[in-house]
């Protein structure tokens, strides 16, 4: 099971990268929320793996029993995913805003925020005329 | 029972609540705003002198024991850094009182700076990895919404771009503290130190670990070759704004590098600290190569903040207790005159609408008290004596001479010498040479934004001629980064009351 | 969304979800469920109105509005960490009223914690679906 699990997590970054390197802005976040996920996965087979024993207290006893999942990497998980769910919700409705506002979806037309090409080429076309 | 280190959580947060329920009465925002930020200050200095009198303070959150409750720490160098960035906030603050439009204040702008102040306390003083990488969240979060609220396309693209970065740095960060716990079963600071200097668990992931936190607090930070997101980004801000960010953001990075790097991973030091070295030095030649291309006031200021980042960095490579209280007392001294160079610039923009340096000329005839704040702030983030950095950087080339690192201490003063370069071309463009346009009708600057200027320029005239006083904090900071113990045993130790 | 038959079943499945939300708000502190996931299912019986009717429907559907029920949701959590302070122990230290009220439950500041994420979770769901369903229009 880590195995699958261990694959899943590298998968996920593959994809996660390769989105976040397209030129598309959607595919930008998509490539984001893969990432996020995979993490949380990674967190998840990291601490081990324990099938079908939940972190519960059973009746009229006071400490969890042996053999059962440890409980904190599931309460990191949800506080990830959590925070996750924030950040994304937020480069989403910033992507929209990104693409109403451009009027592309394409990243390499975000440069009102870059400087104007540098001054020397001007002079060297100056120099030629 | 401590309350003090709990303070700097609480008033912050208690603030953004207060200015959120009264979102609809903008008329309220900036008093409540401005309560909360000098409650801040009071309780980080009240915490500082606390700390300095008595030691590290421990604070374990609903009193559960460390290492299995969550704990607040108050060393030196968190109560120093809170203390400062507390000093920050209230200045942009009350910066903010004219210069912010209606719109931002309608969206929240000032409970927004109290959320950013709220991560920012809490990564200083947090004693728990995850808890830190939380507070990382809640105070990238807030600076997202910060940069492009009341925002055009510039603001959009820019936080398009802040956002992806950031976003690639936290997933490294969780994928860093994954692995640590899967090794260590712990997420405790001082008990990670102990479990890792045993090697209790698989060594190779704390190597791991190592560098992926290396790479997310290198990202947050902006060191070469990672800063591309900073220059990209921060001009488009307000100017209260860019100068909170300039001021707190990469150095929360660099805090988290310096209390990541002298806590948990020293098992392998020499090999972290040669890497360091190095990105160091290229970040600080990079950064000011940069800024020497550069045209627009802002955006020099900016590729500043990288070049500065590598000398605080260089004292976490050097990691001798001199060169880790210089580290403090630079990364102090930065913040306040880069803080103070952004809002200068505000200021400039405010009185001229360009931060185009071709546009800009005559203010030093016009405005010399605007002069005299921007040179302090300028010359003493070259160096020049008697200014505070003429002392951050002294410290920081001797302790290279100490360690032996004469290349080091050589591209310290080269940087140097090309900051006063750049610094010098602003001087010359803005303030010196005559008006391009002739006469200009100038904007109105409220009473309100002179007040935080002069007062950090003040600031640094004292902390250069009072060098001395203000090193005695730091130098403690330094030897408590040095040698952990005093660390572990107030947080393990149990020793909280 | 313009459906006759989910209009007249949204306010029926509106507020079973809201009833099962707070009960899943309620058997948190010892069992699975608590603020979050029941804020979230809260959130999801709001947002059911909103598509039902339109957008600003979930919206006004909650009589507080969301935004403020971000600030007002961490002031009660705010506030359930000073209870700790006030009552002499550290900040977050749990405390509990001597009533017991069934199910295991025990009233106490982890309760009155996990309400204010419940208020939270609620508000800034809220916050950021309905304004991006309005853009559609």
């Amino acid at each position: 099971m880590e195995l699958v699990l261990a694959v899943t997590v590298g998968w996920l970054y593959a994809c996660g990268l390769y989105l976040l390197l397209r030129r598309t802005l959607a595919q930008v976040v998509i490539g984001l929320a893969l990432l996020t996920n995979g993490t949380n996965l990674l967190i998840f087979v990291a601490a081990g793996l324990v099938r079908g024993e939940p972190p519960l207290i059973g009746e009229g006893e006071v400490v969890l029993a042996e053999g059962t999942a440890d409980p904190l990497p599931q309460a990191l998980i949800l506080t990830a995913i959590v925070i996750g769910f924030a950040i994304q919700a937020f480069a989403m409705a910033l992507a929209y805003r990104v693409y109403r506002s451009v009027g592309s979806d394409d990243i390499d037309a975000l440069t009102t925020t870059e400087p104007p090409p540098p001054p020397v080429v001007m002079q060297a076309e100056e120099g030629e005329a | 029972m401590t309350v003090l280190p709990v303070l700097p959580v609480v008033v912050p947060l208690a603030t953004a609540i207060a200015g959120l329920l009264l979102l609809s009465r903008p008329r309220w925002q900036a008093p409540v705003a401005f309560a909360g930020a000098t409650g801040l200050l009071a309780s980080a200095v009240g915490l500082l002198a606390r700390t300095w009198r008595e030691g590290i303070q421990v604070v374990e959150v609903g009193g559960w024991p460390a290492p299995f409750g969550i704990v607040l720490v108050s060393d030196m160098l968190s109560a120093v850094m809170v203390t400062v960035a507390a000093a920050v906030g209230l200045a942009a603050t009350v910066y903010s009182f004219r210069v912010v439009d209606a719109g931002r204040i309608g969206a929240g702008y000032y409970a927004l700076i109290h959320v950013l102040l709220l991560g920012v306390c809490g990564a200083f003083l947090s004693g728990d990895i995850f808890n830190l990488y939380v507070w990382f969240e809640v105070m990238l979060m807030a600076s997202f919404v910060l940069l492009v609220i009341g925002g055009e396309r510039p603001q959009f693209e820019a936080g398009l771009k802040y956002v992806a970065l950031n976003l690639l740095g936290s997933v490294a960060f969780l994928s860093g503290v994954g692995l640590l716990y899967g090794a260590a079963g712990t997420l405790n600071m001082a008990d990670l130190a102990v479990r890792v200097g045993q090697a209790d668990g698989d060594a190779r992931y704390f190597t791991v670990a190592a560098m992926l936190f290396l790479v997310a607090f290198g990202l947050k930070a902006a060191v070469f070759p990672l800063y591309f997101w900073l220059p990209a980004s921060y001009h488009t801000a307000p100017a209260p704004v860019a100068a909170l960010f300039a001021g707190l953001l990469t150095k929360v990075g660099v805090y988290s590098l310096l209390r990541v790097f002298t806590l948990i991973f020293t098992q392998d030091a020499g090999y972290t600290q040669e890497l360091l070295l190095w990105i160091s030095a290229a970040t600080m030649v990079s950064g000011v190569l940069g800024a020497a291309a550069h045209q627009d006031m802002k955006r020099i200021l900016s590729f500043h903040i990288i070049s500065q980042i590598g000398y605080m960095t260089m004292g976490l490579a050097l990691a001798t207790p001199l060169a880790l209280g210089g580290a403090l007392f630079y990364m102090v001294h930065n913040i306040v005159a880069k803080t103070n160079l952004f809002f200068i610039a505000g200021v400039v923009r405010r009185l001229r609408g360009s931060y185009e340096l071709k546009d800009l000329g005559g203010l030093g005839r016009a405005h010399p008290w605007l002069a005299a704040a921007f040179f302090v702030s300028a010359f003493s983030l070259a160096g020049v004596p008697p200014l505070s950095g003429f002392f951050a950087k002294f410290i920081m080339v001797r302790a290279a001479i100490e360690t032996r690192e004469y290349g080091a201490a050589a591209v310290m003063l080269g940087v140097g010498l090309l900051t006063l370069f750049s610094m010098v071309k602003i001087w010359t463009e803005v303030f010196l040479k005559p008006s391009p346009g002739g006469a200009v009708s100038e904007g109105a600057v409220g009473a309100a934004a002179w007040v935080p200027v002069v007062a950090f320029a003040l600031l640094a005239i004292g902390m250069g001629v009072g060098a001395e006083w203000w090193w005695r904090p730091m130098e403690l900071a330094g030897q408590q980064l040095f040698d952990r113990t005093g660390y572990l045993e107030a947080v393990l130790g149990g020793g909280s009351r | 969304m313009n459906s006759s038959i989910l209009r007249t079943m949204a306010r029926l499945l509106a507020s079973l979800l809201l009833l099962a939300s707070l009960y899943l708000l309620w058997r948190g502190h010892n069992a699975p469920g608590g603020g979050f996931s029941g804020g979230i299912m809260a959130a999801a019986a709001f947002v059911l109105m909103a598509v039902a009717f339109e957008p600003m429907a979930g919206w006004r559907a909650t009589r507080i509005s969301p935004l403020v029920l971000i600030p007002l949701g961490l002031g009660v959590a705010l506030g359930s960490g000073l209870i700790g302070i006030v009552t002499g122990g550290e900040f977050l230290a749990g405390r509990w009223v001597t009533v017991d009220v069934g199910e295991g439950v025990k009233v106490g500041t982890p309760l009155l914690f996990d309400i204010g994420v419940y208020l939270v979770v609620i508000g800034v769901a809220l916050a950021v679906i309905i304004p991006l369903m309005g853009e559609e229009e």
